[in-house]
């Protein structure tokens, strides 16, 4: 999907996001503060919902269609097995936080402040959309006069420039898959 | 006859280099220290040949200065002749007219600046004028005549090589001072010579009698020696005020030390009587020092503990005569400061006059003959001083000259005594007697000597010294003349009795062939063979063992290292080579006197006149009274010299007058100041003009004196006449009388026990409870200080703070580390809380830093 | 729309992660709030992506989904060991690496 460019702000994209971004955090607070574990990982699949969700209204459609197939898809289940394998109390559970859970607070508290000022800061007056001309949000990467989609931004990007990465991700993802299969069997 | 242009004076090679004089002898000091002992004949080859260079040397000087005065003398006489050869100039001198004043001739002077300091120069140089040319001569000579006598008297001594070595040192000395042309160079050679002195008298320091002897002789001069430096620093600053005032001085070479800045403020009529006094004084202070005047005589006599040839040459020729050459030198200084000018008593003739009498005194009652001698030395330098303190320069100048001759033979004569004689004693009375039929030749330069000595026409002292006693009597010093002559008279007794003592009456002792069994027994391993053979260590090779000296009345260690008449043991003839040396000196005790014969020059006292020429010293040696102007001066160099007449003959000078000198005592140079623009630089002493009268009665006393003489020797020491025999016990007053003189005034108790002691006691008490209370005191206190503190250093420092800071480091260590290794409690959350909380605050710095 | 936004968002998101990291005793909690980590980063790519015009961001995100869920299947299989070894995976007793 292409987003057309806006100028200016768009109101119902941000209402949009709003409303999303909400449901976003009340999940993923759900999902550190919750004592019952299965629904830390139900919250954590909302969250990663939420997030494709997010990456859609950014126009990167197929990461957030990689994003549900792969986190969602894979990635919980994976959560979920492990839950079950490691034999987890179903319903609550008590002490799911370490002792020196408070000194997590003030990190947390000191870095959102951190990473807020800087955020505020740099980009409070930039448009997301502003580097997006009026074809549309590929600007670098496309074959003159021809308007491309972001998949075949992408392809062109990962099969050309990004081969060596993408083949390095590869290999990763053999010998993850080995040393998962190799730690966890049973000798 | 004016001549408008000025006449230039004839220099030489020898007066400009003469500076070579002094060198030569100094290198030949250093050859001999450094090579002497590896020569065959240990390094006395140098010393001679050195010394015979120098000779040469100062003989040229001194023919080339008689040329000087000859061109400028005929120069003034228009001749127009230039470079006289000697013999001409001694035959075919131009005559000077009565009356007319001869020009002064300027010396030759040649300065180096040897380093500055603060605007003063100060310089070593020459300075080549009559009297420096004279007794330059007269040194080299005399040194000459003695290294020859010594190469005999000291073969064999322990140290030959180190005596040579002295002696060159000693004429270099000499040499330094006498051609001297500014006061420091002066001051130098003094001291070397003093130097010389203390190492020769004390060439046999083994024998405590030596050394102290040579410690008392460098000590009293030096007592002399402050006057010197006080009175050079006095006159220095007057010279210098005068210079100031007067800027062409400077241009003329004048500076506060030169001699002849000097010569010449003093008598510029604008030195300050005040300093003028003070200067002269101070400086005839150390000319009492050194040359032996009351009251600073006593270290003549002792100074005979030295070898002969020491004796011979430096207390009686060369050095003892240096204070009367400083006050020739400097005279104006003397003529002003004391005012002998007016024929007042001045301090000089007063001391010189005591000296003849105490000294002469004092000659009656030694028993050691080169005692006799050196009372002789002091009575005959009392002379010089009285003639320079009452205006005779020139007769006291002479003296010096001749009684070089006499005196040296005289103590040659006694080392020939003792080395062939009385078997190396000095004693008359023990090891003396009748020796004149086994030593003829020395006997009769003996008697010579002496009759020259005593002033006994023809021979050399008659022209000089009854020329002293003659113008002190002339100036109006009636009673010093009468003094002179009595001294005179007591001069002939008392060699009288050491004559009939040593060559008369029976011999005794060593003379007579009797030797101390003790004596000869070290004495045959007297040489430094023998002594290895014999193995006498504890001897000091060579010396013979103080107890056994009986022979020695005053242990001089007369050391003999001869080993060649021991088989025969009765007196003898001495060899050759100490012969020859007497018979030189002989000769001119005979004939040094016709140098300057003023009785047969002028006056007619002795049937002859033949003319102010035969006074060759007159001539050549005493400086001319004569203004200079100072332009003059200023356009010379050294070496070449202008007449400086037009001054000397401006008639409208009121402040020179040529009148004849015995009209006009009162006027010229000395008695008037000189007019703007000139300098004079001797005063005009008066000359008298000997008379039948004086001589006869001069001749007369000494002759009476020798009556007396001979007939109390013949009586006491050949028949022993029991009236005379044992007086000094019968008699209270005789025998009070012989005490005080045997006790020489009792000067020696006085200076030794009185003064010194009475100094140096207190202080050396002083200096030692200085030692043991303060100094180490403070030593004790500095290390009762060190133990404390190296203590508290070790309590509280070390132990505290040091080891405190080690520890507590050590625990804030290990504490910190137990602190902060709660961090490492193996907990995943921990570590991911450390890891973020780190990044945090490093974002925050990074953000600080460049947002901020 | 704001790129603030996003950013905050994100940086939200992370910081509920970091505290998740700290506090959570469970070791599959204490991976789950590692992915809300991951999360946040892929989201701040890709608006940054979209600020840029460039697709780098998108790619980048690609990436780091895939070594996510690789990262997740390692760490879950150590998780099964440990848990099978120590019967319990509670981080307080995982303590080996102290001192």
């Amino acid at each position: 999907m292409i987003l057309l460019a806006a100028d200016g702000v768009n109101v119902a994209q941000n209402i949009g996001f709003g409303i999303i971004a909400v449901f976003m955090i009340v999940a993923a607070l759900n999902v550190v503060t919750t004592k019952n574990v299965v629904h830390a990982a139900l919250s954590l699949a909302l969250v990663l919902a939420g997030m494709a969700a997010q990456y859609i209204l950014a126009a990167a459609e197929f990461v957030a269609v990689s994003q549900v197939m792969v986190y969602i898809g894979a990635v919980m289940v994976l959560f979920l097995f492990g839950i079950m394998l490691t034999r987890a109390q179903i319903g609550k559970e008590v002490g799911l936080n370490n002792p020196t859970w408070y000194a997590g607070i003030p990190v947390a508290v000191i870095l959102f402040g951190l990473l807020g000022w800087v955020v505020l800061d740099a980009y409070d007056d930039s448009s997301l959309f502003a580097n997006v001309n009026d074809d549309g949000i590929i600007g670098e990467l496309g074959v003159e006069g021809q308007q491309e989609t972001v998949t075949q931004a992408i392809s062109d990007g990962v099969l050309s420039i990004y081969l060596v990465p993408f083949f390095g991700m590869t290999f990763v993802l053999l010998a993850a898959a080995i040393g998962a299969i190799v730690l966890a069997r049973k000798d | 006859m004016l001549a408008a242009d000025a006449v230039k004076l004839s220099s030489g090679w020898f007066l400009e280099n003469l500076w070579l004089a002094a060198l030569i002898p100094a290198v030949g000091y250093a050859f001999i220290m450094l090579f002497g002992k590896k020569m065959p004949n240990k390094g006395s080859e140098f010393g001679l040949a050195s010394i015979a260079a120098s000779l040469i040397v100062t003989t040229g000087a001194g023919i080339q200065w008689i040329q000087r005065v000859d061109s400028a003398d005929k120069a003034a006489k228009g001749a127009g002749e230039e470079g006289l050869g000697l013999l001409q100039s001694l035959r075919s001198l131009p005559a000077a007219a009565e009356g007319e004043a001869k020009p002064f001739v300027e010396p030759v002077t040649q300065t180096w600046v040897w380093w500055q300091n603060s605007g003063i120069e100060f310089g070593l140089g020459s300075h080549a004028d009559g009297l420096s040319v004279l007794l330059l001569w007269l040194v080299a000579f005399i040194s000459l005549l003695v290294q020859i006598f010594s190469l005999e008297y000291v073969r064999g001594d322990r140290r030959y090589t180190q005596f040579f070595g002295a002696l060159t040192l000693f004429s270099a000395g000499m040499l330094v001072m006498v051609m001297a042309d500014n006061m420091v160079q002066l001051i130098l050679g003094w001291e070397i010579m003093g130097l010389c002195s203390f190492m020769l008298i004390g060439h046999w320091w083994e024998e405590g009698a030596n050394s102290r002897a040579a410690l008392k002789a460098f000590f009293t001069v030096r007592v002399g020696d402050v006057g010197l430096l006080v009175g050079t620093a006095i006159i220095y600053f007057g010279v210098e005020d005068w210079i100031a005032e007067n800027p062409a001085l400077r241009d003329a070479g004048f500076n506060g030390f030169s001699i002849e800045a000097i010569q010449a403020w003093a008598l510029s009529g604008q030195g300050s009587s005040w300093v003028l006094v003070m200067g002269a004084t101070a400086l005839f202070i150390a000319c009492i020092g050194k040359s032996g005047q009351f009251p600073l005589h006593t270290w003549l006599p002792d100074a005979m503990a030295g070898p002969t040839p020491v004796s011979s040459l430096l207390h009686s020729s060369t050095m003892v005569v240096a204070g009367v050459f400083l006050v020739a030198r400097i005279y104006p200084v003397f003529w002003e400061g004391f005012n002998i000018a007016n024929g007042g008593l001045s301090f000089i003739a007063i001391i010189g006059a005591i000296t003849i009498v105490i000294a002469a005194l004092l000659a009656f009652v030694q028993d050691d003959i080169k005692k006799v001698l050196a009372y002789s030395t002091v009575s005959q330098l009392g002379y010089m001083m009285l003639g320079l303190g009452t205006g005779a320069w020139l007769p006291a100048v002479f003296h010096v000259f001749t009684h070089a001759f006499f005196k040296c033979c005289l103590f040659l004569c006694a080392g020939s005594i003792s080395h062939s004689g009385s078997h190396h004693s000095f004693d008359m009375k023990k090891d003396m007697g009748g020796l004149r039929k086994h030593m003829p030749i020395t006997f009769w330069a003996w008697i010579i000597s002496t009759l020259a000595l005593t002033g006994v026409i023809p021979f050399a002292g008659f022209w000089s010294k009854d020329e002293i006693i003659d113008n002190v009597g002339n100036n109006g010093y009636t009673f010093l003349m009468w003094v002179g002559l009595g001294g005179a008279a007591l001069t002939a007794m008392y060699m009288t009795r050491a004559t009939y003592l040593t060559f008369f009456g029976e011999p005794r002792g060593a003379a007579a062939g009797h030797h101390d069994p003790d004596h000869d027994d070290t004495h045959s391993h007297a040489t430094d063979e023998e002594a290895e053979e014999h193995e006498l260590e504890e001897a000091t090779v060579g010396a013979p063992m103080p107890k056994s000296l009986s022979a020695a009345a005053n242990a001089h260690g007369d050391d003999h290292g001869h080993d060649d008449h021991h088989d025969d043991h009765g007196p003898h003839e001495s060899p050759k080579l100490i012969l020859i040396p007497i018979a030189i000196l002989t000769f001119f005790a005979c004939t040094a006197g016709f140098a300057n014969a003023t009785p047969l020059a002028v006056g007619g006292s002795l049937g002859v006149e033949l003319g102010e020429e035969i006074e060759y010293v007159k001539t050549y040696v005493e400086p001319r009274y004569q203004p200079v102007a100072i332009e003059s001066m200023v356009a010379s160099g050294p070496g070449e010299s202008l007449v400086p007449y037009e001054a000397g003959f401006v008639e409208a000078d009121a402040n020179l007058s040529a009148e004849e000198e015995e009209g006009a005592k009162k006027s010229g140079c000395g008695f008037e100041t000189p007019a703007d623009g000139t300098v004079c630089f001797f005063p005009k002493v008066s000359h008298a003009v000997p008379t039948t009268g004086k001589i006869l009665l001069s001749l007369a006393v000494v002759a009476l004196g020798y009556a007396l003489a001979i007939g109390f020797c013949r009586a006491f020491y050949g028949q022993r006449n029991e009236k005379l025999v044992g007086l000094t016990e019968r008699n209270g007053l005789a025998r009070a009388g012989y005490k005080f003189l045997a006790n020489k005034y009792y000067l020696d108790a006085l200076y030794e026990n009185v003064i010194v002691r009475g100094v140096a006691y207190p202080i050396s008490q002083g200096a030692y409870w200085v030692n043991q209370n303060l100094i180490d005191g403070a030593v004790d206190a500095v290390g009762e200080g060190g133990k404390r503190t190296g203590q508290i250093v070790y309590d509280k420092i070390d132990q505290g703070l040091v080891d405190g800071a080690v520890n507590g480091s050590g625990t804030v260590a290990s504490g910190s580390g137990e602190g902060l290794s709660g961090m490492q409690n193996g907990k995943v959350n921990l570590y991911g809380a450390l890891i973020f909380g780190a990044a945090a605050v490093g974002a925050i710095v990074l953000v600080i830093i460049n947002v901020g | 729309m704001l790129a603030a936004n996003f950013l905050l968002l994100a940086a939200l998101l992370f910081c509920i992660g970091v505290y998740g990291v700290i506090a959570r005793r469970n070791a599959v909690m204490v991976l789950m709030s590692i992915e809300l980590i991951l999360n946040s980063v892929n989201l701040n790519l890709i608006a940054f992506a979209l600020m840029q015009g460039s697709i780098d961001g998108h790619i980048f995100a690609l990436f780091v989904i895939a070594i996510a869920a690789a990262e997740v299947g390692v760490g879950l299989a150590m998780v099964l060991l440990i848990y099978r070894n120590r019967k319990s995976i509670s981080l307080d007793e995982l303590s080996e690496l102290k001192g």
